[in-house]
Formats: structure tokens, sequence, C-alpha cells
């Protein structure tokens, strides 16, 4: 069975050597302290209670044996894992660098070019990249398992994580430090494209080509889609549960209570306004937790969005 | 027994204020013993119902913040309320003195005091989970300053706590310089008592420190104080740093006691002395002092410097070698022995084989590169269970099965009670071995939902987890039905002291204090030693 | 027992744990757990002295905070500093110095039963002590009437929580120190018997030389 996710960046080999090399020394180790302890259970099994037994306590060769062995092991073991770290903290000299900023519990990713992204990572292959990362709030942490990479983010000051992705293809990002409610639920993706297509997404041609495709999707099943990959789901549900912000479950038409006082029905204008301006009208129950989509979601978007609320009975 | 100890110490004087009040050692570690029993239980139990919820990846049967709420609660009151009191609070405070040769520990009023002090932190804990703290065990700033939980509560409860395990480690220090019968040379103390006092020299040095972070947390969380908190120019590494200076000792406060027990157990049902008696003895003094210098293995990935990371994974790896020795110790004391498989030899072995495991694991991740990989998934927890459980908790129902005939003055069904320990085995590795490979594959821990794909490592290891409670539950039937009669008072031939008098032991112990002439583990013919 | 039996003597063994009779069998000695004097001494003070050891790791871990965040934020600690009232904070320092110098003559008194001597010694420890909080009300009062709070910056949260922890010892050690007298008046130590006096005393050298870091480290940055 696998027990090892996909290798795809230029860390992966260094960390899965390793991996091999301890499980291998393990399962040796272990094989042979459970056959002695079988064996000797069987071997020396009691015959009788006035059974004889030398008293050896000592035995030089041995003891030197099982402490100058494990010691080599450790050393060995030790010096993989300082080299392979050796290098991975090691910038390289062209390195592109994207900031991330984590909050609960959305990863933000701002690029060179000034584009910005919410929970997708975009990244060329084979461009070794460092990550510049900070949180607005409590301590995250930055995984994406495939890489082989993770890092602590926090608030008073920036941490990085350098690597170089080895195959495209789209790859899991977890938040590995618990953080509260959501914990589970800040997810993402790194896009690793090939220089080509990381260009076209650059430029913004391949969005051009994503909402040309996305018109032939109904916009109910496109704003089903943005739900996940937006990071709409850390924070609203879709089966009627309360979480961080408001369930979605029979929200259209619905009668809203802010907290100044006043209400409104959520129709298609305060869904859209809650969108792009979430602190102008907050539901009484809640934070001012929820991030601003401007920029991140164009009006077609919004639109599917609302269609798919309306789904949502 | 003679006039001094004509009523045995389970009889001597009855009622609640007779064991409320009493300062007899043996029965301040059996009220131990029971309060440490029951938090495992509450503990265990929040456990089954954190494993069902992932019998699915969405909502099973709680909601995310129950969810968080519970496995901060298991692992707050099996690290505070069982495991670091523990195997040292229960048969430390029993064992000791029988040991040594003395009538009780030198401070026996100071032992009561530390066992109220228990019940106080346990009551301010329990009092704080009416409004339970999400933060997970480890408190990590800045969530546990802004959660709405009790924090406070929990922390004071904890803080107290840690007085008590402070004065039970200076009881047993003192003791064991001053009491030893005469002709009981540190080179004669029973295993048992060296890992009791390495355990003790940590409890002492290190839990002062949680003190002062517990403090200081509950001072950001009432005073705004500051130091941990980044919006107010603090640090939350420093956090980190402070937590595990104390933290990672104590994780050797829960293993070095139990390491103890097997070095009693082997030789008894071995029929021959413990091999190496003074490696293991050095090995477990040289564990605790090397243990204050590796905590930082817990934040290789939390933002500390390259050249700290590299220091701390040298000496992570330093103390993987006392470690080792010991384990070839207890097994090497197999070889040619007169081997009998009791229920207690059987924990003891299934402790040699787990905590190898578990301590090879360490291994993965003291290596800095893949610690990278595997910090914060799955593959911590089942490092740590598999030491803290297939170590310190067999190790403890060892001593449970072992000492039982001692303590209650009764016998057991051995062969139920192996049957129970084949499903705690069974169970045990069913619930804790997929998570290996949920690590490896880069599950992260403390995680509500899980993508899909690893559902079926999850459910399995859900299994695991009612093979294992159909053990434990099977186990404490056994135990707490002895068999009819009275035991003898050393049904296991053991030459250590403790069996030295009736079972149950009177109130004072001893007789008379013995003078001990000969090596503590007396067994076999002796060998012309090779030169 | 009853209710009412069982309450007074748990009052009791707080309040006077050496005289609680445990309940074990009347056939022991005396109905205590005694091991001869020398090793019960002996016991005792090597007991204190890992005690001791506790504290010196409790305030390290504030010492250690202190060190950190100094080097982090030197300016707001020499201006946190200079804020301090330098003469307060000496008259404070001499006064526990002081006091541990009474400790020890009561110490030494004990050891030659003159009861009298160990009476005014303990007292004037006492008083010094009491004294040492009054100036720290006064201190603390002064900062929050200027709107200066554990919390308003890092070096006043330092100073608050040391200086705190520190006067909560401060108030351990009265109480220890007053159940010493009272006992004294009692008469229960001589000169045969007088390690509870003795381990006391330690415990307020430590209380004192805690504050001797604290002082230059707090008020003398600027």
């Amino acid at each position: 069975m696998n027990w090892l996710p996909q290798s795809a960046s230029t860390f992966a080999p260094g960390v899965d050597l390793i991996l091999w090399l301890v499980t291998i020394i393990s399962v040796l180790s272990c094989v042979l302290i459970g056959f002695l302890l079988v064996y000797f259970c069987v071997k020396y099994k009691r015959k009788s209670d006035n059974d004889q037994t030398p008293a050896i306590t000592h035995d030089s060769f041995l003891e030197t044996l099982w402490t100058v062995i494990p010691t080599i092991l450790c050393i060995v073991i030790f010096l993989y894992g300082y080299i392979y770290y050796d290098e991975y903290t090691t910038t390289p000299k062209n390195a592109v660098e994207i900031n991330v900023t984590a909050k609960q519990w959305i990863w933000s990713f701002d690029y060179s070019n000034g584009k910005k992204t919410l929970n997708e990572l975009y990244v060329p292959v084979n461009q070794p990249i460092r990550l510049v990362m900070q949180s607005d709030d409590v301590l995250h942490s930055f995984f994406v398992p495939a890489f082989r990479v993770k890092q602590d983010v926090m608030g008073n000051r920036y941490t990085y994580i350098n690597f170089t992705a080895t195959k495209e293809g789209v790859y899991d990002l977890y938040c590995t430090e618990y953080c509260g409610t959501a914990h589970s639920d800040m997810l993402g993706k790194v896009h690793v494209l090939s220089k080509a297509k990381f260009a076209s997404w650059e430029d913004g041609s391949a969005d051009k080509a994503l909402k040309a495709s996305a018109a032939n999707i109904p916009p109910a099943e496109l704003g089903k889609q943005l739900y996940s990959s937006k990071g709409c789901v850390a924070c609203h549900s879709i089966d009627g549960a309360d979480g961080v912000g408001p369930t979605w479950k029979g929200l259209f038409g619905k009668k809203r209570l802010f907290v100044d006082g006043s209400s409104a029905a959520a129709d298609e204008n305060y869904i859209k306004e809650s969108i792009l301006y979430p602190g102008e009208k907050m539901v009484e129950g809640y934070g001012p937790v929820m991030p601003s989509y401007k920029g991140l979601l164009d009006d077609s978007e919004i639109t599917a969005i609302i269609e798919y609320i309306k789904t949502l009975k | 027994m003679s006039e001094v100890n004509e009523k045995n110490y389970l009889e001597n004087g009855e009622g609640f204020a007779s064991w409320f009040f009493t300062v007899d050692h043996k029965r301040i570690g059996v009220m131990y013993l029971w309060a440490i029993a029951v938090f495992f239980i509450i503990a265990a139990i929040a456990s089954f119902l954190v494993r069902f919820e992932h019998l699915t990846p969405g909502q099973t049967i709680v909601s995310a913040d129950t969810y968080n709420v519970l496995f901060t609660l298991h692992g707050s009151m099996m690290v505070f309320l069982f495991i670091v009191p523990g195997v040292a609070a229960s048969f430390g405070n029993f064992l000791i003195p029988l040991m040594i040769g003395a009538k009780d520990v030198i401070f026996p009023k100071l032992n009561l005091y530390s066992f109220w002090i228990y019940l106080a932190g346990a009551a301010i804990f329990m009092i704080a989970l009416a409004g339970p703290a999400d933060t997970g065990w480890t408190f990590y700033t800045p969530y546990s300053i802004e959660t709405g939980a009790n924090v406070i509560l929990i922390t004071l409860g904890i803080f107290v706590l840690g007085f008590s395990s402070i004065l039970t480690g200076i009881n047993f220090i003192v003791t064991m310089h001053k009491l030893r019968a005469p002709g009981m040379t540190w080179d004669r103390l029973p295993l048992f008592c060296w890992a009791a006092y390495a355990t003790s020299l940590l409890q002492v040095l290190a839990t002062p420190v949680v003190g002062i972070t517990l403090l200081l947390l509950i001072g950001e969380r009432y005073f705004g104080l500051g130091f941990f908190d980044p919006a107010r120019g603090g640090d939350p590494v420093m956090f980190q740093h402070f937590f595990w200076f104390y933290s990672h000792p104590a994780v050797y406060i829960m293993i070095l006691p139990a390491m103890g027990i097997i070095s009693e157990i082997m030789p008894v049902f071995s029929r021959k002395p413990i091999f190496g008696y003074k490696a293991i003895a050095y090995a477990s003094l040289a564990i605790a002092l090397i243990s204050f210098l590796v905590w930082g293995h817990h934040m290789f990935v939390s933002g500390q410097s390259k050249l700290v990371n590299i220091i701390f994974s040298v000496i992570t790896y330093a103390v993987a070698v006392p470690t080792a020795i010991k384990v070839f110790n207890w097994l090497w004391t197999m070889h040619k022995g007169s081997i009998e498989l009791s229920t207690a030899m059987l924990y003891s072995l299934a402790f040699i084989f787990l905590f190898t495991i578990g301590g090879l694991t360490g291994l993965f991740l003291g290596a800095l590169a893949a610690d990278v990989h595997l910090h914060d998934t799955y593959f911590v927890v089942a490092h740590m269970h598999y030491v803290m459980i297939g170590g310190t908790v067999f190790g403890f129902f060892a001593a449970l099965h072992f000492w039982y005939p001692k303590m209650w003055g009764r016998m057991f069904d051995e062969f139920k009670a192996k049957i129970a320990f084949v499903l705690i085995f069974i169970g045990f590795n069913v619930v804790f071995f997929p998570q290996f490979i949920m690590g490896t594959l880069g599950m992260p821990r403390r995680y509500f939902n899980y993508a899909p794909e690893f559902q079926s490592l999850h459910q399995i290891s859900t299994y695991g987890t009612w093979i294992i409670g159909a053990g434990f539950i099977l186990m404490l039937w056994v135990l707490m039905r002895p068999l009819p009669g009275k035991a003898p008072g050393n049904p296991y031939r053991s030459v250590s002291l403790e069996w030295s008098m009736d079972s149950p032991p009177g109130t004072f112990n001893f007789d008379e204090i013995p003078t001990i002439t000969e090596p503590v583990y007396n067994y076999g013919t002796k060998v012309e030693e090779e030169s | 027992m009853g209710f009412f039996d069982v309450t007074s003597k748990i009052i009791k063994s707080i309040a006077y744990p050496s005289e609680m009779v445990p309940s074990i069998d009347d056939h022991a000695d005396d109905g205590e757990h005694h091991f001869d004097p020398v090793t019960e001494h002996e016991s005792a003070k090597l007991g204190m002295w890992l005690f001791l050891a506790t504290e010196l790791l409790l305030f390290g871990g504030l010492f250690a905070a202190y060190a950190i965040y100094r080097a982090k934020y030197p300016e707001m600690f020499m201006d946190g500093s200079k804020s301090l009232d330098v003469v307060l904070g000496t008259v404070n320092t001499v006064i526990l110095i002081f006091s541990s110098l009474t400790v020890a003559v009561a110490v030494k008194a004990i050891q030659e039963n003159r009861i009298k001597l160990v009476k005014l010694m303990l007292w004037i420890t006492i008083i010094c002590a009491a004294i040492f909080a009054v100036n720290k009300y006064f201190e603390y009062t002064y900062k929050f009437s200027k709107g200066i709070f554990p919390g308003t910056d890092i070096f006043y949260s330092i100073y608050f929580a040391s200086t705190g922890v520190h006067m909560l010892h401060v108030f351990i050690g009265m109480i220890v120190l007053g159940i010493l007298l009272r006992k004294v008046y009692k008469g229960k130590y001589s000169k045969e018997n007088f390690t509870a006096i003795e381990i006391g005393g330690l415990y307020w050298h430590l209380v004192d030389l805690i504050w001797i870091y604290l002082f230059p480290l707090l008020y003398l940055v600027g």
C-alpha cells in the first residue's frame, strides 16, 4: 500500500530517502528484538520451579556492540537529516518570492506582479520559489505533503519556505498548526504549471480561457465549485449547521438581523455586498472575520455563487 | 505478624477519615491509584469519542468545536491527571519504602499534603470543564490567549497539580538518600528506585518552569501582559520554548518509572539477575539529565534558527543511545533464564517490543529533514502513543498485575487476565499502527474533517479502539474480582525486599528493619566473571 | 466521624500540621512516624534545598523572559527602568538584606536556646517584610495612578510579573515566619529542635536573594 505521497519537489527525494533508511533500520531492529523475545521465551521456557540459571550480569563484547552500533546508526541518520535540511533552508539565487498570508481560516497569496489568489497557489514547474509568510492572527502552518515542506506561520515576524516543484499537477495544501474551529477546513491547492501555462496564468490570459470554459457550466454548478475552491466552505455550511459564518441553506430571501439593529432580506444585492464588503452589514451573532473578495471574484463568479445559494433551500 | 504490625495496612483503621488523613505511604499510594484510574477512564472515553468521530470524513457525531474540546480534554487529562503523577505517585509511593527497607517515606505528612494538592488541582481542572478548553493540551499562543474557553481555570488547575508533583519528587529523593536500610549501598538499590530517583529529579527541576509558563499565560489572558502575543510585541515561539522546556523532561517523567517496573519484573520471571544493573541505573540518570537539553526538537518548524535546530537534533540522538542500551539489557536478562509467562511478564515483554517501536519512530522525528514532513501529522500522534501506551501504560498494567498480591492480599485469574492482555495488545496496534501511515501520507493532527482518501485508515484505527476497549473492560473486571483466599507473602518467589513480608504488608512494613548483604537481584548461580 | 469532627480535623491539620495524629495503630511509637533527630534534621535541610531549587527555576523563567525582551527592546527597558523609583527600590533592598540578617541571627539564637532573641529577631524580620510590602503597595498604586498597568508595555509587564510573583513569595514567607514565631511562643523549639526555624530561614534568604537580582535588573538599567 502507498505510504508516501507523490514526490513533486526537489526536497522530496531526500526526505523519502531518510524515511526509507530509518524504516529499514526500524524494521530490522524490530524483527531482531521481536525474534529474540519469542525465541528466548520458547528456548528458555521454565521446566521446573528449581531450574538452574547462571547469574550472568555482564558481557563486555555485547554491551559494547549494542552501544556502538546504535550510536553509529544515530550519527548516520542525523547526518542525512542535517544535509537535506541544509539544502532545504538554503535559498537558491534565482528564487521567485511569493507572499503568503495566513488568517483564520484562509490562505492568501500575493504574487510579485500584483496578482492575488485565495487558497490556490500557482507556481511554475522547476522554478525555485521562496514563500515569505506571515499570519494575521494565530499560529498556522503551511504544509504541502507532496513537496514535503512545512513551516509555521506567525504574526510577529516572517517565516520562509524554499521549494522547487518538479512535476506538473495539483497538490494538497494543509494548515497544520491547530488554529481553532475550522482548522481542518483551512485547505488549499498548489497548482504546478508548465512555464507556458504559468505565463498565461500570470498575465491573465488563462483566466479568460477559464472563464470561457466556465461560461459553459451552469452558474449554480460553477457556484458550487467556487464554494469549495475559494474557501467559503471553511466558514459557511450548506446543511444548516451553524459555523463561523451563517449557513447558506435557506439563506436566499431570508430576513437578516444586523448588529446595528436594522434588518433586510438576503437578496442578490445583499449577497454581493457581503462578498465584496463583508463588514458593511454584519449579521447579529457573528464576528468580523470574513475577508473581502474584492479583486478575487469577478461579477460572473459572484453571480454563480448567488445562483448556487438559491439552490440551497 | 508481630505486635507492631498486627493488622495489615488495609485493615488498620476503617472509614473515610482513616484513609483521607492517613500518613501511611501505602494508603496514599492506593488513593493515588484510584484517582488516576478514574481520570484514565474519563480521558480514554474522550479518546473513544474522538476516534468514533473519525469513522467518516465529515461530521459523524460531534461538531468541530466539540471535537476540539474532546482532544484537548483527552490530552490534558491524560498528561496532567494520569500519566505524569501516574506510576510515580501510585506505585512509587507504595513501593519505595518497602523496597529500601524503610517504615515510610521521610516526610509522611508532606506525602499526604501532596495527595490533597493533587485532588485540589484535579478539582479546579474539572470545574474548568464548564467552559472547556479547545486549545490542545499544549496551549499554544496566541490562540490560547484569545479563545473564549476557561483557559485560566484549567491552567490554574495544572499549576496546582505541579506542586503535588514537586513535593512528591522532593519526598522520594530525600527518602532514598536518608532511609535506605543498613547495607543498602547505592549499587544495591532496586532499579525501580533508581528510576523513581531520576523521575523525581525531573519533577523537581522541570515542573517549576511549566508553573511560571502557565502563570504567565494566565497573566496574558487576565492582564494582557503581552509576552506571548504578537499583537502586543510578544513572541509566541517563546511560549513554546518555555512550555517544552518542561514538557520534554515530562515525557521522561512518564516513561522512566515504567522502565523501572520492567527492570523489576524481568528478573523475577526469568529467575536471573538483571543484565547490566549499573548500565541501567546510569542510563536512567543520563536520560534524565540529557532530557533537559532536547526540548527544541518539538519546534523544528516553529521558526527557530537553523543552528539551534541542528544542536537540538544532535542532542536528541544522544538521548536515544542510553534508551537502546536499556532495551538490550532487559532482553538479555532472559538469555539462559527460566522464563515464566505470567500476565505481568507478558505486559513487560510487550512493553519491550512496543516501546522499541515507539523509540525507533522517534529517530524519524529527530532527523531534521524528515521532521519537516512529519511534524504535526498523525506520525507524531502514533509515535507518542506507542511510547506512552505501549510503554508507560503497559508498564503500569504490568505493575498492577505483578504487585497485585502484595497490595491487596489476593490473587487474580491469570487466564482471563491474559485474554485481556491479548485484546489490549492487538487493539492497541490496530489503533495506532495505521496512524504512522496516515502521517507519512500527510494527514495532519487535530483535524476534525479529513480528505476522503484517509477514510479507510481512520476506520481501521477506530475499530481498534473497540478491541482495546473490550480488553480494558475485561482487565478491570478481572482485577476487581480476585480469586477467593489469601495470597501468599511471596507468590512469585522474588528476592526483592517488598516481597519479604506478608501480603498485604502491615502498616509499618517491617517488624525489624533488615540489613542488606546481598546484591539486589540475587537469582541464579554465580558464574565466574569474564575478565 | 461526624461532619463537624471531620471539618475541625481538616482545619486543625492545616493550621497545626505537626500536631495532626494520623489514624494508625496505637502500638506505634507515640503515634507519629519519628525517625531519629539527626536524620530528620539532615533530611529537612536536603528537602528545603531541593525546594529552593524549584523556586530558582520558577524565577529563572521570569529572568529568561527579561533577558530576551531586554535584548529585543533595549530602549523600552531603559525608559521603563528610569520611570521606577530608585530610592524606594534601594530602601526595599536594604530592608530585605537587613531582614536576612535578622533571620540568620534568629537561627543562631535558637541553636543557643536564646528564646527572647529568637522572638525579637523573627518579629523584626516579619516587620521588615511588611514594610517591604507597604513600599511596593505605594509603588504600584503610584504607577496605576499614572495609567501604567501590567500589559501597558512589555517592560511594565515584566516589572509587574516579576515583582508580583516575588511579592507573593514575600507574603508566603511572612506566613511561614509567623507560624514559626507562634510556635516559638508555645515553646516548641530549642537547641535540640530547631530544624524548622533553620529551613524557614533558608526560604527567607532565597526571597531576599531573588530580590537582590531583580532590583538592579529592573531599577538600575537606565
